[in-house]
């Protein structure tokens, strides 16, 4: 029981330093970005075109972002439906990271969409076309946006309860703790929903796609055990960072008998993986002398060298090796989806695609904010779990 | 068994109710109706003159393009299709370029725009219904008020045909529609109706499949007619002579068929069309999701166990929470 009672707690501390200063001026330089795309039109910012017309904006910070910000999703599965308790302590910054990733993968989709004030069709019976799998993950991506903000509420409920949200604020609350468990679930169900057609997306781009990533009806599981995956490296690495940047104890102990979970995963994913390339006959592909292939390797190092690392138990044990592995497999996870929808993706000859650096602004300008966004809310908010437990109370 | 168990035994016994209660939902792939229009394009009879390329501009109101290294932005010089050019022509050279229609030491004309696939990828895709079919005549249609930018169009269709205008502020995509606008007046598309040689031609796609094989039962170096404008219009037929064509009607089979079918006497990958599948990559992609989301039961009945894990399971952590560190 003894993690259970470590409630958690704001961090305090100053909230203008270095770090945050630096990450509010790239923040900064993103909006520069914004506003020059709204007013001249994604040209203007973009190197998008006909033959890539999704570039990082949907490739990294959505398809990749938010499998990132699957620590939330993969907690909740554990703690709340698995029932392991052990790992509570974990949920509140794994969520937090997650509400945060999400969000800000909605704000990629609106500077990326052409006809950003035709989004709302996408919800409109007459407009919405059930059979399309980008309807599906837009949908789903939207209200589990919602179901976050919130499961994550109860951590700040209590701070903006001024004025008239005094009085309404404590029934609010009650009501939320009411229907949490269905909030749960739902924050459960719909990543594994999402997720899963990421990865069917690339189904409709048919023989477009590199026979190395058109993995056929295998996508939507490859794309859901790897986020799943994402989902648990990223709490490792969350956990060790946080740890290591606010001087707090390690949770090795905890996070090695995740790294088992992980493990298992891996393996069953592996199998699928190169059992599914066999299946497509695809194997040749991977041994062509072409970027694709160098960049197919690249991923699948990348997921085969955790499953090395975290084999045996003085693995899992060791925090160096642990994360090590951690951000191995938040690499293969990255390049599987990076591969899949730009590396792999040819339509024809005579197209390029490279991020501009106005793109890559607004993605480093994404993350930055929301590193800025997490630092700021973990030290105001009840956020990670306090470290000497209940001597306020 | 203890709890832990029960759950996950809980969580695969509703997994199991799911898939039993779902079963595969092939979603095949469409076919064509008996009313489509569409168009034959014969490379062999095109002459490169590009009169469809000028026409389709004046009819669908478009701006012309310059070439982006000329210092003589003067005529409209389209390489490619895009936000701003519906239709053109594109040729093909190989060695000498001394004989048309020959792969070696050859050159040919072909038409690139829109398919008109029976069962379009772009239709499947769009999420917002901005792609349509028509029921009827099979054209593939595009509305802007209805469109929100995403492009997975652009990203879905195997022949890379719609085309989005960057460079806007207000952008959209931009695809051929066959003219449909001109109708009402009792015209037809606009690439067919100033096609000289009748390369393009205009009409109901069984009469053209028709006229397909009429020329490909003829001797290569005969004499024949060939009609031109719209098959089944008035006759501006003329005489000229059969060439050599490859055994393969573009558009029959693959992808389940297309509307603008085409002739050639060059293989068709060296002209830029890629050998496709005769199953549409909409009915591999809706079969998935009709399975997955059918009703939306798999997903109702996965809620209702999550749903019954987590209200057991949070009850144990919120007590806890209530009571803070004071149990430590």
């Amino acid at each position: 029981m003894a993690e259970h009672a470590h409630a958690p707690a704001p961090l305090g501390g100053k909230l203008i330093t270095p770090v945050t200063l630096c990450l509010g001026a790239i923040s900064l330089a993103m909006g520069i970005v914004m506003i020059v795309r709204f007013i001249f039109g994604l040209g203007a910012v973009t190197n998008l075109n006909d033959g890539y017309p999704f570039g990082i904006w949907i490739v990294y910070d959505v398809v990749i972002g938010s499998a990132f910000a699957c620590g939330g999703y993969t907690m909740a599965l554990l703690v709340y439906i698995f029932n392991k308790g052990e790992y509570h302590p974990l949920v509140r910054p794994a969520l937090l990271a997650s509400v945060f990733g999400y969000s800000l993968a909605a704000v990629s989709v609106i500077m990326d969409m052409g006809r950003y004030w035709n989004a709302w069709h996408i919800f409109w019976p007459g407009y919405a076309n059930v059979n399309s799998v980008l309807f599906e993950v837009a949908t789903c991506i939207s209200l589990y946006i919602l179901v976050m903000w919130i499961e994550f509420s109860p951590a700040f409920l209590d701070k903006i309860a001024v004025g008239f949200l005094k009085k309404i604020i404590p029934d609010v609350k009650k009501i939320v703790a009411k229907l949490m468990f269905l909030c749960i679930a739902l924050g459960v169900l719909l990543p594994t929903m999402h997720q899963s057609s990421l990865g069917s997306m690339l189904l409709i781009m048919g023989n477009q796609i590199n026979p190395l990533w058109q993995s056929g009806y295998l996508l939507p599981l490859e794309y859901l055990m790897t986020a799943v995956l994402l989902g648990f490296s990223v709490v490792v690495v969350e956990a060790t960072l946080v740890s290591l940047a606010f001087k707090r104890p390690m949770e090795t102990p905890l996070l090695a008998r995740l790294a088992k979970f992980i493990w298992g995963l891996l393996l069953a994913y592996l199998v699928l993986r190169i059992g599914g390339l066999v299946m497509h006959g695809a194997i040749p592909n991977a041994f062509h002398f072409t970027l694709e292939t160098f960049w197919f390797w690249v991923e699948m190092i990348s997921f085969i060298l955790p499953l090395i690392l975290l084999a045996k138990p003085a693995g899992r044990n060791n925090a160096g090796k642990l994360f090590a592995a951690a951000v191995l497999l938040m690499l293969g996870g990255f390049m599987l989806r990076l591969n899949g929808f730009l590396v792999g993706y040819e339509t024809g000859d005579g197209w390029h695609y490279f991020p501009s650096l106005p793109e890559l602004i607004v993605t480093v300008g994404l993350i930055s904010f929301e590193i800025l966004a997490y630092i700021v809310l973990v030290k105001l908010l009840p956020v990670l779990p306090a470290v000497k437990p209940a001597t306020s109370h | 068994m203890d709890r832990r168990n029960f759950f996950k035994a809980s969580l695969a016994g509703s997994a199991t109710l799911a898939a039993g209660t779902c079963p595969v939902q092939a979603r095949e792939t469409r076919t064509i109706s008996p009313d489509a229009l569409g168009l034959l394009y014969d490379s062999t009879l095109c002459i490169g003159c590009k009169a469809c390329v000028a026409a389709c501009k004046e009819a669908n109101g478009m701006p012309p393009e310059y070439l982006a290294n000329t210092e003589q932005p003067y005529w409209d010089m389209p390489l490619d299709i895009s936000g701003r050019t519906l239709t053109v022509i594109k040729v093909y050279r190989n060695g000498t370029m001394h004989k048309k229609d020959e792969e070696q030491n050859g050159y040919a004309f072909i038409k690139k725009s829109c398919m008109h696939c029976v069962d379009p990828s772009c239709v499947s895709a769009c999420p917002v219904s901005a792609m349509a079919k028509d029921p009827k005549t099979g054209v593939v249609s595009y509305s802007k008020d209805a469109c929100m930018g995403c492009r997975y169009c652009v990203a879905a269709c195997p022949f890379g045909v719609p085309r989005f205008t960057y460079d806007q502020t207000f952008p959209q995509i931009s695809k051929c529609q066959l003219c449909q606008h001109r109708w009402k007046d009792g015209k037809y598309s606009a690439c067919a109706e100033v096609c000289p040689t009748g390369a393009t031609l205009f009409g109901r796609v069984d009469d053209l499949k028709k006229e397909a094989a009429r020329r490909r039962g003829l001797k290569p170096g005969t004499q024949t007619t060939f009609p031109r404008g719209q098959l089944g219009g008035p006759d501006q037929s003329y005489p000229g002579v059969v060439a050599k064509y490859i055994d393969h009607l573009y558009g029959e089979k693959e992808f389940g068929g297309t509307q603008m079918i085409m002739l050639s006497g060059v293989p068709f990958d060296k002209l830029g069309y890629a050998d496709l599948p005769p199953r549409s990559d909409a009915a591999t992609t809706e079969s998935l999701q009709h399975t997955l989301y059918g009703g939306m039961v798999m997903p109702l009945v996965f809620l209702g166990a999550l749903a019954y894990a987590a209200k057991r399971n949070t009850r144990q952590y919120q007590e806890e929470e209530e009571n803070g560190g004071n149990h430590g």
